[in-house]
C-alpha cells in the first residue's frame, strides 16, 4: 500500500469525487488561486475549473449560507474553512439552517454538503485560533459530524462524508496535514469507510483509551510506552462522533473494563463527557474504576509556549490518567 | 474481617423469626456451618448455621426474642477484631439498640467509641467529597489519628461497601461476600484484582442464599397441564368475584362405615403382635388416595393459567399443633399400604408437635384431609389450601338409626364434607370422586378390585 499524506489523502478524495460526481463543488477562502491555505485543493483548480473550486471572500456566515442553499437545490456543495475556529461566525448557518433543514421541510429538503477544515490547536495560535470545535457542531441534532485521525481515515471518510445526503462536518487537524500513513492505491478501486463506525486502532485487554481526531496519535503513543511497562492498552478510535458507534465502545469497556476518554477539546460538556455517561449508563456492571478524561485545562489557550504546554492533553497524563484506573498508582 | 449474622429466611413464608435458644455464647469460637441457634419460623423450630468462621462477638437479639427476616442478630469477627460500627451502625437506626449499647456494663468507653465513629464516619463523607489526589495527600499524611486506624479497611461505614462495578457482579457471580474482601483501590475500594485474589486463595464461598427447601417435582413426578378452555376461564373469572380469591363449594356425604368398623377391628387384631395400630383417619387417607388416583381432575392444582392433574397422590394431612396446624405430605399415599400410611403420619405428626418437620415434609401435597372427627364434631368445612383444588373434612362417626329397605337399623355413619375449588373441579366431578370414596368406606372389598 502507497503511503501517502494526510494532506494528500484528502486532496485524492477530493478528487475522485469531483471527478464521480460533477454536482460536486468546492468553496471557501483561498482554495482555489492558492490551491488552499494548507494545499489540501491543490491542483483541484486546474482540473476542474473555476466554475467547481471557487475563491471566497472572508465571510464565513456569507459562503456557509451559499453552501446550504446550493445544498438545498441538490448540489453536493464542499465548504472549506480555513480552520473551524472561523467557523464560529458561519454557526447561525450551521445551526439553524443545515442542521435542521431536512427536519423543518418534514424531509422533503435534505442537505448533501460538507464542511470541513481544521480543529484543534496547532502551535502558539493563541485563544482565538487554537480551539477544538467538535462539541458545537455535534450538540445539536441535524449534523453528523467526522474527525478522521489517520491519512486512510481521512480519504476513506471524507469520500462517505460527500456521498451523504446529510450535512456532515468534517473536521482535520493542522498538524495532522503532514502525517503520513498507508492509504490504499486508487488503482485498487474506491476506498470509502462508511460513516459511524469506530475502529479498534490497537487491540489490548488491560484498558481502553478511547479517543477521536488527531489524539488517536497520541492514544498510539502513550499505548506503546505503557506496553514497555506490561500494561496492555486498547486504542478506540470513534471516526465518527455523530452518529455514534456506541456498540464499539460498550465492547472495549466490557472487555477491559476500564477506560480514558482522551480529546483536545475543553472537558467542560465536553465530548468525553457523552462518551462517560453512554459507559454508565449501558455499561456499568463491566466497570472496575471510574472512567477519566484527558482533555485541554479548562482555560482558553494560553500563547506562551510553556503554558500552552501544560494546557494541552499530553503523553504524561495519559498514562497517568491509566495507571489511575488500573489502580497502578 | 466481621461477619454479620442474620435472620434468615427459614420457611418459604417467613417473616420474622424468634430466637428460641441460642447453642452459642458471646465469646465462644464458630465455625461456618456451626449450629448458632434454634429459630421458631411460622411452621417450624429450625437451626441457624453461621455463615462466617471467628468469635461469636455480640448477640443482638436475646432468646425470646424476635426480629424480622434480614435484620442482623449477632456478629462473629476475630477476637480483637473493632465491631463498633457493625453494632452501632444499627444503632443509629435502631433507638433500642442505642439503649442497650450504652447501657452494656463494664463498657465505659461505649460511648466514646459510639462518637469517635460518628466523627470518622463524618470525616469519611468529607473525604468523599474531596478529589482523590486530596485524598492520596491525607495517605501520606504521618501518624493518622486513632480513630482513623480505627476506620475499617474494607471501608464499610455502616452498610455501604465500597467496590467498583464490576467487582461487585464478579463477587456474585463467585459467590463470594463483599464484607469477606479486602479492597485495595483508592479509600478501600474493593476492585476487580480484589475478587480475582480472593477466587484464587479460595476464600470460603459465601453459603447459597440461604435456601428455602420446598417439595420439588422430581423428574419421575407425574402429572399434565391442562390449558383452560374459554369457558374454564370464565367460571374461573365469574366465581373469583363471587368467592374469592377460591371459589369453594362443598359437597357433603354421609357415609356408613358399619363394615369398616368391623374391617377396622380385624386388621388391628392381625397387626397387634407387630405393634402396629390402624385408625380411622388412616383408613380415610387410603380410600382418599384410592379415590383420587381413580379420579385425577380432584387431584389437581390451580396455575393460575392452567389446571395442572397429578397422577401421583400426596396428601396432606392437617395436624394440630399447640399454637396452630400444620399439613405434613404423605407422598405417593396412593402406592402405600395401610400400614405404612398408619406408621408414616403417626411420626410425622409426632415431629410436627414438636415443630421439627422440614419445609419440603410440608409442602407440595396435591390434596388434603382434615379430620375433627376426635373432638366430636359431626361435620364442618375444610379450607382448601393453594393451589391445591380439594381437602376433604372428616366428621365423627357415630351409631345412627338409617332406614334400610323400610326397616330401622343401627349404622356407624361418617360424614364427609369436600370442599372444592370451582375454578379446577365442577360439582359433577366432585361428586363422582366423592361417590368413589363412599363406596371403598362402606365396603373395604371394594379397596380390592
Amino acid at each position: 500500500m502507497p503511503e501517502i499524506t494526510y494532506r494528500e489523502a484528502l486532496n485524492q478524495a477530493l478528487a475522485e469525487e469531483m471527478e464521480r460526481d460533477d454536482s460536486v463543488f468546492l468553496l471557501g477562502e483561498e482554495v482555489a488561486e492558492y490551491d488552499g491555505a494548507y494545499k489540501v485543493s491543490k491542483g483541484l483548480l486546474d482540473q476542474f475549473g473555476p466554475q467547481r473550486v471557487v475563491d471566497t471572500p472572508i465571510s464565513e456566515l456569507g459562503f456557509a449560507g451559499l453552501g446550504v442553499g446550493a445544498a438545498m437545490t441538490g448540489l453536493r456543495p464542499i465548504v472549506e474553512f480555513m480552520t473551524f475556529n472561523f467557523s464560529i461566525l458561519a454557526l447561525d448557518q450551521v445551526i439553524n439552517s443545515a442542521a435542521k433543514m431536512y427536519y423543518m421541510s418534514g424531509g422533503q429538503i435534505s442537505l448533501p454538503m460538507v464542511f470541513r477544515g481544521p480543529t484543534g490547536a496547532a502551535l502558539q495560535l493563541s485563544a482565538q485560533h487554537s480551539q477544538a470545535c467538535e462539541t458545537w457542531y455535534v450538540h445539536a441534532p441535524g449534523i453528523k459530524l467526522v474527525t478522521p485521525g489517520t491519512p486512510a481515515d481521512a480519504k476513506g471518510l471524507l469520500k462517505a462524508s460527500i456521498r451523504d445526503d446529510d450535512p456532515v462536518a468534517f473536521m482535520e487537524g493542522e498538524l495532522l496535514y503532514n502525517l503520513k500513513g498507508e492509504v490504499p492505491d486508487p488503482e485498487d478501486g474506491d476506498f470509502v469507510i462508511p460513516l459511524g463506525k469506530a475502529e479498534v486502532k490497537r487491540e489490548g485487554a488491560d484498558v481502553s483509551i478511547i479517543t477521536h481526531g488527531k489524539m488517536v496519535n497520541l492514544a498510539m503513543q502513550v499505548a506503546g510506552k505503557l506496553e514497555k511497562e506490561d500494561v496492555d492498552v486498547e486504542v478506540l478510535d470513534l471516526r465518527t462522533l455523530r452518529p455514534l458507534d456506541v456498540e464499539a465502545i460498550l465492547a472495549t469497556v466490557r472487555k477491559t473494563n476500564r477506560a480514558v476518554y482522551l480529546e483536545e477539546g475543553w472537558p467542560y460538556v465536553g465530548i468525553g463527557s457523552q462518551i462517560v455517561t453512554t459507559i454508565q449508563e449501558e455499561a456499568f456492571d463491566y466497570l472496575d474504576a471510574p472512567v477519566l478524561r484527558v482533555t485541554q485545562a479548562d482555560v482558553p489557550m494560553p500563547y506562551a509556549k510553556n503554558l500552552e504546554k501544560l494546557a494541552k492533553p499530553d503523553a504524561d497524563r495519559v498514562v497517568a490518567a491509566c495507571n489511575r484506573v488500573l489502580y497502578r498508582d | 474481617m466481621a461477619t454479620k449474622v442474620h435472620m434468615e429466611a427459614l420457611s418459604p413464608t417467613m417473616e420474622e423469626g424468634q430466637i428460641v435458644k441460642w447453642l452459642k455464647s458471646e465469646g465462644d469460637q464458630v465455625s461456618n456451618g456451626d449450629v448458632l441457634a434454634e429459630i421458631e419460623t411460622d411452621k417450624a423450630t429450625m437451626e441457624l448455621v453461621a455463615r462466617g468462621e471467628g468469635i461469636l462477638r455480640k448477640v443482638l437479639v436475646e432468646e425470646g426474642g424476635t426480629a424480622p427476616v434480614g435484620d442482623v442478630i449477632a456478629v462473629i469477627g476475630d477476637e480483637d477484631e473493632d465491631i463498633s460500627d457493625l453494632v452501632g451502625g444499627d444503632a443509629a437506626d435502631d433507638e433500642s439498640g442505642a439503649e442497650e449499647e450504652a447501657a452494656e456494663p463494664d463498657d465505659e468507653g461505649a460511648e466514646d467509641e459510639e462518637a469517635d465513629v460518628a466523627e470518622a464516619e463524618d470525616e469519611e463523607d468529607e473525604e468523599a467529597e474531596e478529589d482523590e489526589e486530596a485524598e492520596a495527600d491525607e495517605e501520606a499524611e504521618p501518624a493518622p489519628k486513632k480513630k482513623e486506624a480505627e476506620a475499617p479497611a474494607a471501608a464499610e461505614d455502616g452498610e455501604r461497601i465500597k467496590a467498583s462495578p464490576l467487582a461487585r457482579r464478579l463477587a456474585q457471580e463467585e459467590g463470594l461476600e463483599l464484607a469477606s474482601l479486602e479492597g485495595s483501590g483508592p479509600g478501600g475500594r474493593i476492585v476487580k484484582r480484589d475478587v480475582e485474589k480472593a477466587v484464587e486463595e479460595g476464600v470460603p464461598a459465601e453459603a447459597e442464599a440461604p435456601e428455602v427447601p420446598t417439595f420439588e417435582p422430581d423428574a419421575e413426578e407425574d402429572y399434565e397441564d391442562i390449558p383452560l378452555s374459554q369457558m374454564r376461564k370464565a367460571i374461573a373469572k365469574r366465581l373469583v368475584q363471587s368467592i374469592g380469591p377460591i371459589p369453594h363449594f362443598f359437597l357433603t356425604v354421609d357415609v356408613d362405615m358399619t363394615r369398616m368398623v368391623e374391617a377396622r377391628a380385624q386388621v388391628n387384631a392381625r397387626l397387634e403382635s407387630e405393634g402396629v395400630k390402624i385408625s380411622f383417619n388412616d383408613i380415610i387417607l387410603k380410600a382418599t388416595a384410592m379415590a383420587l388416583k381413580k379420579h385425577p381432575e380432584c387431584n389437581a392444582h390451580w396455575g393460575g393459567d392452567h389446571v395442572r392433574r397429578f397422577n401421583r397422590v400426596h396428601l396432606g394431612v392437617a395436624v394440630a399443633i399447640e399454637d396452630g396446624l400444620i399439613t405434613p405430605v404423605i407422598r405417593d399415599a396412593h402406592r402405600k399400604g395401610l400400614a405404612h400410611i398408619a406408621q408414616e403420619v403417626r411420626e410425622m405428626a409426632g415431629r410436627a408437635r414438636d415443630k421439627q418437620l422440614k419445609p419440603e415434609e410440608y409442602t407440595g401435597a396435591t390434596f388434603s384431609v382434615s379430620n375433627l372427627g376426635m373432638f366430636g364434631i359431626e361435620e364442618f368445612t375444610a379450607v382448601i389450601n393453594p393451589p391445591e383444588a380439594g381437602i376433604l373434612a372428616v366428621g365423627g362417626m357415630e351409631e345412627r338409626p338409617v332406614a334400610v329397605d323400610g326397616e330401622l337399623e343401627l349404622q356407624t355413619r361418617m360424614k364427609i364434607t369436600m370442599s372444592c375449588d370451582h375454578r379446577v373441579i365442577d360439582g359433577a366431578q366432585g361428586s363422582r370422586f366423592l361417590q368413589t370414596l363412599t363406596a371403598i368406606l362402606e365396603e373395604p372389598l371394594v379397596a380390592l378390585t
